[in-house]
C-alpha cells in the first residue's frame, strides 16, 4: 500500500472538480469584477437535478449528465436577468451585485430543499460498473479516472473555446474593456448573459461529478466548496482560468496532504485558509492573476 | 401587564436574540459606513464570546470584567488584523476577513481551552434583556454621534472617494484601523453578552453564514442611517416567528421568503427599509465600494 501516492491519487482528483466548479466562478469575475456567491447553489441544483433526472426519470447518466449542466446553464440566465442585470448601470454594482447574488443562493437553496427534501440523495447503486485498478499500490476506480476525464475535458475546452473562438474573444474584450468593446461593435449584454451560461453549466457539472465521487448530494452542500471555492480562485488569480484550474489541483493536494501528514482531518481547512491569508496579503492577484487586482 | 408578561415569556428569547443580532449588525455598520466589507465580525464576536465565557469560567471574573475583558480581545485582534489587511479593498479585503474568520472557527475546534467541537459550556446565563438593549442603545447613539463627528465624516469621505480623501489630508490607514478597531469592540461585547445568555458558545455559532447574516442586515435594513442595521436585524430575526404567525411553518418557505427580501430590497430600495421612513439622498457615485 503506497500511502502518499493514494493521497497524491485522492488529491488529483477532487482538486479537478474544486478546478472545474472554479473555473465558472472566476470566467464571471473575470468579465464582470462581480463574485457570484450564488455559484455554489447552482452547483448544488445541477447535481440534485442530475440525480433527479437518473432516479425520477429513469435516465442514463450519459444523457442525465449533458441534461442536467444544460438545466444548471438555463439557472445561470435567470441569475443574470434578476440579480445582475438590472444591477449593471448602478454605480456601485458590484457591491450590490454581491448582495443580490447572495439573496438568489438563499433562493435557490430554498427550492432546492423544497423540491428535494433536506436528506442527502445519492445516485442508485450500480449505475456506473466500476473498474478496480491496482497500481504501484495505488487504488484507482473507473470512476475516478472518468471524473477527472470529464472535469480535464470540460477545462480543456473552455480554454480553447475562450482563446480561439470569436466568442471567445468577445468574451476577453468584454472583461478587457466594456466600453471599447461596445464601441468595437461586440453585443456586450449578449456576450455578459452566454457568459452567465458557460460559467453556471460548469457549475452544475462539477455539481454532478462532485455527488458521484463522493456518493452523497444534500441541498447545503454548496456551503462546504463555496468558501473553498473562494480559497482557489484567490490563489490563481483572480479572473484567471489556468490559474483556476492549478488552484483546484493546488487546494485537493494540500487538503489531502495535511490530512495525511497531521494524521486529523481537523486541520485541513485551517491549512488552506491560512495559505489564502498569506497570498492576499504578500501577493493578492495570485499565481497566475492580473496586477490591478488590489484595486477590483 | 399580564398581557405584557405573557408575550415576554413567549416571545422573550427572540426579543433578546433581536438585540443581540442588532449590536452584531451595528459593528458591521462600523466597517461599512467606511466602505469595507469586513466577514470578520462573525469571528470577533465569537473571539469576544471565547474571551468572556474563558474569563468566567477559568478565571471566575465577575460578569462586566468578562464582557469587558471579551471586547478589548475582540477590539486588538481587530487592531492586529485590521493593520495587514486594510491595504486590500473590496472582494479582496472580504475575503480576507473571511479567511481569517475561518481560521479563528478551526482554532476554536482545535484548541482545548475553547472546548473545541463542542464549544465552551455551563456558563452562567446572566445576561439580560436590558443589558443587552442598554448595549444596543450605547451603540446606536455612537452610531449616531458618530455621523456627525470629525471621524465619521473621514469615514464616510473614505467611502465616497479614498483618494480624493487622501488628498483632503485624511489619513486613511489610521481611519480605517480605528473604525476596524470599534467595529470589532462592538462584536465582541455582542459575542460575550451571547455566550451569558445560552450558556454556551460552540465554534458554530460564528461561522461564514453568520457574517453572511450580518451583511443581510445591513442591506435590508439600510446602511446609512443609524437604526438601519437595527430594523434589518429586527425584521429577519422575528421573521419566522411573524410567519409562524400567519401559519407559514415550512423551513423552504422561510428562507425564501429571507432570499426573496433581500432580492426585493437591493433592487428596489439600495438604501434599504429605513430610506421608507425618511428621505435619505440617493445613492452618490460610488468609485470603490465592493
Amino acid at each position: 500500500m503506497n500511502l502518499l501516492g493514494q493521497q497524491l491519487v485522492n488529491g488529483l482528483f477532487i482538486g479537478s472538480v474544486y478546478g472545474l466548479f472554479a473555473v465558472g466562478y472566476t470566467l464571471v469575475f473575470g468579465v464582470l469584477d462581480i463574485l457570484n456567491l450564488a455559484h455554489a447553489a447552482v452547483f448544488t441544483l445541477g447535481g440534485l437535478i442530475a440525480v433527479w433526472l437518473v432516479q425520477a426519470a429513469g435516465m442514463p447518466i450519459g444523457l442525465a449528465f449533458p441534461l442536467a449542466t444544460l438545466f444548471a446553464g438555463l439557472l445561470g440566465l435567470l441569475l443574470n436577468q434578476v440579480a445582475f442585470a438590472p444591477l449593471r448601470k448602478r454605480a456601485d454594482s458590484r457591491f450590490s451585485g454581491l448582495i443580490s447574488s447572495i439573496a438568489m443562493a438563499i433562493i435557490f437553496e430554498a427550492v432546492a430543499l423544497g423540491l428535494f427534501g433536506a436528506r442527502s440523495v445519492r445516485f442508485p447503486q450500480g449505475m456506473i460498473s466500476v473498474h478496480i485498478w491496482q497500481l504501484a499500490g495505488v487504488t484507482l476506480t473507473s470512476l475516478q479516472v472518468g471524473i477527472v476525464a470529464v472535469a480535464t475535458l470540460l477545462m480543456g475546452v473552455l480554454t480553447l473555446f475562450i482563446q480561439h473562438t470569436r466568442t471567445g474573444k468577445a468574451i476577453r474584450a468584454v472583461a478587457e474593456n466594456e466600453r471599447a468593446a461596445t464601441l468595437l461593435g461586440v453585443n456586450v449584454n449578449g456576450i455578459i448573459a452566454f457568459t452567465f451560461f458557460i460559467s453556471s453549466a460548469l457549475g452544475g457539472a462539477a455539481g454532478i461529478l462532485y455527488g458521484l465521487y463522493f456518493d452523497a448530494l444534500a441541498p447545503d452542500m454548496g456551503r462546504s466548496i463555496e468558501l473553498k471555492g473562494l480559497a482557489v480562485i484567490i490563489l490563481g488569480g483572480m479572473g484567471s482560468i489556468p490559474g483556476a484550474i492549478l488552484g483546484g489541483l493546488a487546494f485537493g493536494l494540500s487538503e489531502v496532504l495535511t490530512v495525511a501528514i497531521s494524521g486529523t482531518s481537523n486541520l485541513r481547512d485551517a491549512v488552506a485558509f491560512t495559505m489564502l491569508f498569506v497570498i492576499l496579503l504578500i501577493r493578492p492577484s495570485g499565481l497566475l492573476g492580473r496586477e490591478k487586482t488590489r484595486e477590483a | 401587564m399580564v398581557e405584557l408578561q405573557e408575550f415576554y415569556a413567549v416571545y422573550g428569547s427572540v426579543i433578546n436574540f433581536i438585540g443581540i443580532n442588532a449590536l452584531l449588525a451595528l459593528s458591521l455598520n462600523v466597517t461599512l459606513s467606511a466602505g469595507m466589507l469586513s466577514l470578520g465580525n462573525a469571528a470577533f464576536a465569537g473571539l469576544g464570546g471565547y474571551a468572556a465565557g474563558i474569563l468566567t469560567l477559568h478565571f471566575k471574573m465577575p460578569y462586566v470584567v468578562s464582557l469587558c475583558g471579551g471586547a478589548l480581545t475582540a477590539g486588538l485582534v481587530g487592531l492586529a488584523l485590521g493593520l495587514p489587511v486594510l491595504r486590500l479593498r473590496g472582494v479582496f479585503l472580504a475575503m480576507a476577513t473571511l479567511a481569517f474568520g475561518e481560521v479563528v472557527r478551526i482554532a476554536a475546534v482545535n484548541l482545548d481551552i475553547t472546548g473545541g467541537a463542542e464549544g465552551l459550556t455551563n456558563i452562567p446565563n446572566v445576561t439580560q434583556t436590558w443589558m443587552i438593549y442598554l448595549a444596543v442603545a450605547g451603540a446606536a447613539y455612537f452610531m449616531a454621534v458618530l455621523r456627525r463627528s470629525r471621524l465619521g465624516w473621514a469615514l464616510v469621505s473614505m467611502r465616497e472617494d479614498e483618494t480624493a480623501a487622501a488628498c483632503l489630508g485624511i489619513h486613511i490607514t489610521y481611519y480605517k484601523a480605528v473604525a476596524f478597531a470599534i467595529g470589532a469592540m462592538m462584536a465582541g461585547l455582542a459575542g460575550g453578552m451571547y455566550a451569558h445568555l445560552t450558556y454556551l458558545i460552540t465554534p458554530r455559532d460564528f461561522g461564514f453564514f453568520v457574517a453572511v447574516d450580518l451583511l443581510i442586515y445591513n442591506i435590508v435594513g439600510g446602511t446609512r442611517i443609524w437604526y438601519g442595521p437595527i430594523l434589518g436585524a429586527a425584521l429577519l430575526t422575528a421573521l419566522p416567528e411573524i410567519l409562524r404567525g400567519v401559519g407559514v411553518t415550512a423551513g423552504p418557505i422561510r428562507m425564501g421568503v429571507n432570499g426573496l427580501i433581500l432580492l426585493l430590497v437591493i433592487l428596489f430600495l439600495p438604501n434599504g427599509l429605513a430610506s421608507l421612513f425618511t428621505r435619505l439622498r440617493p445613492a452618490p457615485a460610488r468609485a470603490e465600494t465592493a
